[in-house]
Order: C-alpha cells, then structure tokens, then sequence
C-alpha cells in the first residue's frame, strides 16, 4: 500500500520548493509588469533604486520575522525596537560617543529588548504575542523618554553612509540586507542551531523528547530577532541623519506580511529566508506602485491586507494538497 | 422487564481493521449491564455506533422496540441515549446550569432569544435535588472536583430524561468514598428504570451494582451472562483465550545474562500516582510492560526519560546512579524513547526524514556549529537501508510516509543516536503487518546485539509473542511479573485488572 502512495507523487520535493520559490518571485514580476504598464515612471533605474531602499529596512525585520514564526511565535515589537535602538545610538552619538561604539551599543539595547522578550516567553511561559505586545508598548516609551519626544539632530555626516550612501549606483543598505540575508539565511539552513529552531517550531515536544534544550532556542531566536531590529533602527537613523522615537511606527505590520508571503506559516516549522526577502520586495513593490499609480496610503493599507490573507490562503491550499496525495 | 435498546449483529469495519462482527447487546429496563472486553476489543466503537458518531455497517438497533434506521448525535440524544465519556464533555468555564441546559436553554417567553436564567436555575435545582447532590447550579464546573464532575454530568442526562445511559470508566478517577457515594445514585437511576451501560476494567467493582455482562473480544460477540453467574476468573477467560499465530519472528535462545544490569529502578516516584521500586532490565532480553489505560506505562517511561518531575527517582544505568532533569539528561546516559503518539510527539511532521532522523545526534555531525551536509546525508541513507524504510528520497517530508515508515524513522532517529536502551511506546501502534513484523524483528536484533529493549505495549498476544518477560502494571504500581511457561493471557490480564 505505501509503495502506491509513494509513486504517485510524482513530484519530488525539491521540485515542490523550487516551484513555490518560482511562484512568489513570478508574483513580484508579475506584478512589477502590471505597474511599468500603470506608469511610465515605474522601470526607471531612479525608481528601481527607491523600492531597494525603502525595501531594506522591512527586510531586515522581516528576516527577524521568519524566525520567530518558524517557532510559531510572533514579534510585535520590532518597529519599537527599531526606535529605541536609533534613539540610543543616536544620543550615545551626539554626546562624543564615537560612531562605531554607539551602533554597537544601539545594537546591543536592541539584543537586550530580544533577551528579555525570550525569557519572558520561554521562562515564564507568557504567549509570544502577548509579550512582544508588552515589549512594543515598553520599547515605544522608553524610546519617548529618552528623547523627550523630540527627534534627535546634530549626528556626525559620517554617520550618514550606514544608512544613506551607496558603492556606485547600489545603495549600501540593500547591500547590508543582503548580507544579513546570507548570514542568517545559513544559519538557519546550515547550522544546528538553524535545525533546532525549524524542529521546535515543528513540533516543540518531539524537539524537548529529542534532547534540544527549547527553552534556550526560544531565547536565543527573540535576541536575534531583537539585533536585527536595532540594526535596523540604525540604518534608519543614520539614513535620515536623526533619530525619531517614532521611527518604525507600524513597521512590524508590513514585517511580519512579508515572511508570511514568503512562506513562513503561522504554525511553525516553515519558513525561508530567501522567500522572506522576496516577500519584502513584493510589498516594497506594491507600496511603491500604488504610490506612483497616486493611490493613497489608506488603499495601500487594504491591498496589502488582501495580500496577506491571498497569500495564507494558497500557502494553506499548497499544504492541503500534500496530505491529499497521502 | 420492558425492553431499552436491543443492538443485533453490529458491524463496522475501518480501513484495515473489522472493528465489531456480528456484536449483539440487549439492555432492560432498570439493569446496570456491563460490557468488558480488553483494550481494542470494540466497546468504545459499539457505544460510539449507539451515540450516533459511527454509522454501523450493518446490524439493527432497537430502541423502545422501535427500529431506528439513521442513527446521528441529535437522535441519539432525543431518543433517549446519554454517554458519559471518560474525559468528560462539559465546558470548564460555564456554570453547572449552563452545561446541564446547554442547546435547550429555556428561553424567554416574549423575547424568544434571550436565555431565561431563573427558570433554568429553577430545572437545574430540580434535577440537583433528586440526585441529592449539594452542588449549586451557579457553581463553576471547573470549582468542581472530577467527582462532582461526574454528577453534572448524570444530572445532564437526567434532565434530558435519558432512559439509556452509557458510562465509560466511570469510577477511574474516583476516591472509594466517591465511588460509594456514585453507586448511591446508580441504584437509584436503576430503581426508577433508567437502563445503564457500564465499561469498566474494575471486575471487583461490579458486584455490588451490576446484573448482567457482555464479554466482547478482538471485535467479536462472545457472550452476555447474569452477573451471580460468573466468576472473576471466568469472566476474565472469556475475554482472553485466542490462539496465537505465526504473527511473531521466532526468537532464538537468547542468552540474557541476568549478571549484567542495564537499568535498575530502585524507586520512582511522584505522588500517589506513580510508584515503581525494584525493576530491573537485563542485558539480552526484551522486558515488557503491560498495563491497562491508565496504569502509569507511559508516566512510567517519561519518569525514566526525565521527560516528566517526579518526586523520588532512584535509579542506576549502567551501574551508575542516574540524575537527570530533562530528556538530554537522559540521552546523553544512553537512553532512547520511542513515544506512544508519534505524530504528537515523536516527529516533525512538516520536516524532511533527513531531520527528523539526524536531529539528537547534530553534534556528532556538526563543526562549529555547521551541520556537515555529507555525513547527515550518509546517516540518512544507513538507516533507510537498514530499516527499509520507504520513502523516495531523504528529503521527503515525514509528513507522506505510512505510518510504518514514520514509525521506522523514529527508531532511526535513536539507532542513529546510538542509544544503549531503547523505550519503546506501543511501538506497533497504527501500522500495517507487515511493518509490525519487520519492528518485531529489529527489536529482537537489538537485544541480541545487548542493547537494553523495554516494549511497553497494550496488545497481549504482542506482549506475550515478543517479551522474555513480563511486569505488568496497574494502578501507578507494579502488580505482577511473569515470564517463561507462566506468560499466558490469563495470567497477565488477571494482574492488570486484580
């Protein structure tokens, strides 16, 4: 009987993956057909060059993103996050710290929002959306705080590159999501860690029964979480040389649509760094196309909603049709 | 006595099993009539065909003398028919009125969609009264003890004038003032003709309410006797006493070298629900532990594993003394546990076999914390080869296997770890024949090659066909050992049950 089942797959799975890999990137071009067609404006290397940068920033979250839903968690409190470490090193900055000291310290905070958060999840078994809830609501104050709501200026013109410059043509943020893609791509697809955090999101008492220590993986997947956000929050500042205590404002929203669009489900176990960064620039795209199609920021809103559910929905029908076949 | 429920030569087949032939059950008026049979012989899929769940396949039901054709969760009830399952089916949240009237709340009588809370505290009340029960219709079920329970729930048949009622294991949970107390209610319910169906393992128990018995066995009808007819002993020979078949590898003269001590529970502990002293695996054979539901097997394992907090854990492994606080404890000792529901906790479903096969064993096959692609992939294709597990490539996900190469994978998992004992957890649990057989013959080889096979299994002729010897449990506690000419279904039942 199971040698049935097994020949009628006919499809291998790696054929399975490559086909939704190649699904969603045809998506983006589709889409990016439909929009060079809306408006002349849209395939020029100008415009190209703004989805790339506007793009970054919610990549990197995204990539935060992906490993807290592989783990069936969720992180609210990037965009927070964000904030607060763009706050820090910027006032770290502005008060003779040097560049360099102040991004690590910024990054650090941002580590240390992520080390709280896992703890709270792990040791004292609070719901991840619940405690990035917290998280968010506390970032954001604190961020508040800091500044006094006012936004922080007067950052040394160095600082600018992080965020701001760019090698020829290629903007250094799209280059520094790219790395921080390849990085943490590897570490999930290639370490033990990166399998650890795939088998508790899968089954997290099947990993406890098989000798990972879950508890600390969760830790360590909110802290990693957490840096990216703050590396984030840097580039960001650095971008537009001052620090906000609004920054980041709702950042997670179009974070977290763009791992679920690349793939990561809601339920754990899943989830691609490569169809991450995809779903980034599918919603980078969307945003920017309706702009230039002079379709408001409310609209956008809804589209990108209805992208999101489009996007669970075939995700669930991919899935569906696995067990079917069994 | 007036006629309740007649059931005639119920069948129901599922795929790859015959789950009930040609079953017959009769219940009167004012009988408590219980059914027996073992685990797996048929009585849950009987009474889920009498609630309406199942469609039977073939047979008859009567109920008041009338043929009822279509039988569905909404007729059964209004036909009279309560189940009480094991675990209970009321709402934790809701208050004991709520749950009693829950879908037939009386409602308002000018604004037909507004619940009349009075009246129904009012029936609630009523129904409390006659089963003198001191609870209140707004307590919370979950202030409630299991007991109390219990009562909600006969009081939610009574209320619904249930004339048939089916209670599973009914007495499991309780303390013996408790059982006094419900064998109170029951006789009441039976003198004012309410009709009672009563699966229990607790043969002892049935002597004090109970008039007639049903015996079922592998899914077959055996026979219905007067309760003052029977004993202990024949009761429980009518629901063993199957041959045998060639369903087992034959096991060679395996030395078991009773010197060398694998594993030795001097005590384990956790309240009253578990205690284990003195258990002992030797190096060669196959030891097996029987058990009823219930009977502490699987606490029993995850105690070992570390998987669960037990209060006292006195334990040596390999002579040494044993500490540990989580399964990587365990693990790291040489232990290995194949769990009673792999697809709850023994697989990543969604995860290739590759993972699942390699997951404890990472960090012989890491450097750096970089996974080493070449010798995961080498680990993989050994133990598909010698398991023959099928499947058509190491990537497929656990997901589309069978279940007996699920099961296959989860073996691999601790033969690639390595383990020197190995747990296995109703290890034949949903898959095919010819699957069980091949696992039958790997945990033989096993334990020729000295590596420590405990098999806790539910399944007697498995028990008997595979073990050298055998600890039945019941109760928390070990209550028997057997091995040799003494390892007959009798014996082993006679121990899980007495």
């Amino acid at each position: 009987m199971s040698e049935l089942i097994l020949k009628a797959k006919k499809h291998n799975y790696n054929m399975k993956n490559i086909l939704k890999d190649f699904g969603i990137l045809l998506g983006l071009l589709v889409m990016g057909t439909v929009f060079s067609i809306l408006s002349e404006h849209f395939l020029t290397i100008d415009n190209i060059l703004t989805i790339a940068l506007q793009t970054s920033v919610i990549g990197i979250l995204a990539i935060a993103e992906t490993y807290v839903i592989i783990t069936s968690g969720i992180d609210l409190s990037v965009g927070s996050i964000l904030a607060v470490a763009g706050v820090v090193t910027g006032k770290l900055m502005v008060s003779g710290v040097s560049i360099t000291l102040s991004i690590m310290a910024g990054i650090a905070v941002g580590a240390i929002c992520g080390l709280t958060t896992g703890l709270v999840v792990s040791r004292l078994n609070v719901a991840p959306f619940i405690a990035t809830l917290g998280m968010m609501s506390i970032g954001r104050g604190v961020a508040y705080v800091i500044t006094g709501a006012m936004p922080v200026s007067g950052l040394p013109e160095k600082f600018f590159f992080i965020g701001g410059g760019s090698i020829g043509i290629i903007p250094i943020p799209m280059l520094e999501m790219f790395v921080l893609a390849i990085i943490f791509g590897f570490i999930l697809k290639k370490t033990r860690f990166g399998r650890y955090v795939y088998c508790l999101g899968s089954n997290e008492e099947a990993a406890v029964l098989s000798g990972i220590n879950v508890r600390n993986t969760k830790v360590w997947v909110y802290v990693i979480s957490g840096s990216l956000a703050a590396f984030a929050g840097v580039m960001m500042a650095s971008r537009l040389v001052s620090a906000q205590s609004t920054a980041g404002t709702g950042y997670e929203l179009d974070a977290i649509a763009a791992a679920i669009i690349g793939g990561a489900s809601p339920t754990g176990g899943s989830g691609k760094i490569t169809e991450t960064i995809i779903g980034a620039f599918i919603i980078g795209t969307l945003r920017n196309g309706l702009n230039l199609v002079n379709v408001n920021a409310f609209w956008q809103q809804i589209a990108i909603g209805v992208v999101i559910i489009f996007a669970v929905y075939a995700d669930n029908l991919r899935r569906k049709k696995g067990v079917a076949i069994n | 006595m007036p006629e309740l429920l007649r059931m005639e030569g119920i069948e129901k087949t599922f795929p790859g099993v015959k789950a009930l032939s040609g079953v017959n059950l009769v219940l009167e008026s004012g009988e408590l009539h219980a059914l027996i049979g073992e685990n797996g012989a048929g009585k849950s899929t009987l009474m889920k065909i009498l609630a309406g769940v199942y469609r039977k396949d073939a047979g008859e039901i009567f109920v008041n003398g009338n043929k009822i054709d279509e039988l569905d969760p909404d007729l059964s009830l209004k036909l009279g028919i309560s189940i009480i399952y094991q675990e209970f089916n009321l709402f934790s949240d809701l208050t004991v009125a709520e749950n009693i009237f829950i879908r037939r709340e009386p409602k308002n009588k000018s604004l037909k969609f507004v619940i009349d809370y009075k009246q129904q505290k009012k029936k609630t009340q009523e129904v409390l009264d006659i089963l003198n029960l001191k609870i209140k219709p707004d307590q919370k079920v979950s202030d409630l003890s299991v007991a109390e329970q219990q009562m909600v729930e006969i009081a939610k048949a009574l209320s619904m004038k249930s004339q048939i009622l089916v209670m599973d294991e009914p007495t499991a949970a309780l303390t013996e003032s408790e059982i006094t107390e419900l064998f109170k209610v029951i006789k009441g319910l039976k003198a004012s003709g309410v009709g009672i169906i009563y699966i229990s393992h607790r043969l002892e128990e049935l002597n004090e309410i109970c008039d007639r018995v049903t015996i079922l066995r592998d899914g077959k009808y055996i026979k219905t006797v007067n309760f003052e007819d029977v004993t202990m002993n024949g009761l429980i020979s009518s629901m063993v006493g199957r041959s045998l078949d060639n369903k087992f590898p034959k096991k060679h003269d395996l030395k078991i070298d009773t010197s060398k001590v694998l594993l030795k529970i001097n005590k384990i502990q956790r309240g009253k629900k578990l205690d284990v002293e003195n258990l002992s695996l030797y190096k060669g054979e196959i030891l097996g532990i029987y058990g009823l539901m219930g009977s502490g097997r699987t606490e029993l394992a995850r105690a070992i594993f570390g998987a669960d907090r037990v209060d006292k854990f006195d334990v040596n492994i390999f002579g040494q003394d044993m500490k540990v606080k989580s399964p990587f404890d365990a693990i790291k000792y040489g232990l290995g546990y194949l769990t009673e529901d792999r697809k709850k906790d023994g697989l990543a479903l969604e995860l290739s076999v590759e993972y699942n096969i390699n997951l404890p064993s990472l960090d012989r096959t890491t450097s750096y914390g970089v996974i080493n692609d070449k010798k995961t992939n080498e680990n993989t294709t050994k133990y598909i080869k010698d398991l023959k597990i099928k499947t058509p490539s190491i990537h497929q996900i656990a997901k589309n296997l069978s279940g007996g190469n699920q099961q296959k994978v989860v073996i691999g998992k601790w033969l690639c770890k390595e383990s020197k004992i190995i747990i296995f957890d109703e290890p034949t649990r949903g898959i095919d024949v010819g699957a069980k057989f091949e696992v039958y013959e790997l945990m033989i080889r096993l334990a020729q090659q000295g590596i420590g096979v405990i098999m806790i299994s539910s399944e007697l002729p498995e028990v008997i066909g595979i073990s050298d010897r055998v600890i039945i449990m019941r109760e928390g506690k070990l209550s028997g050992e057997l091995k040799g000419s003494d390892l007959t279904e009798e014996k082993i039942l006679s121990y899980a049950i007495m």
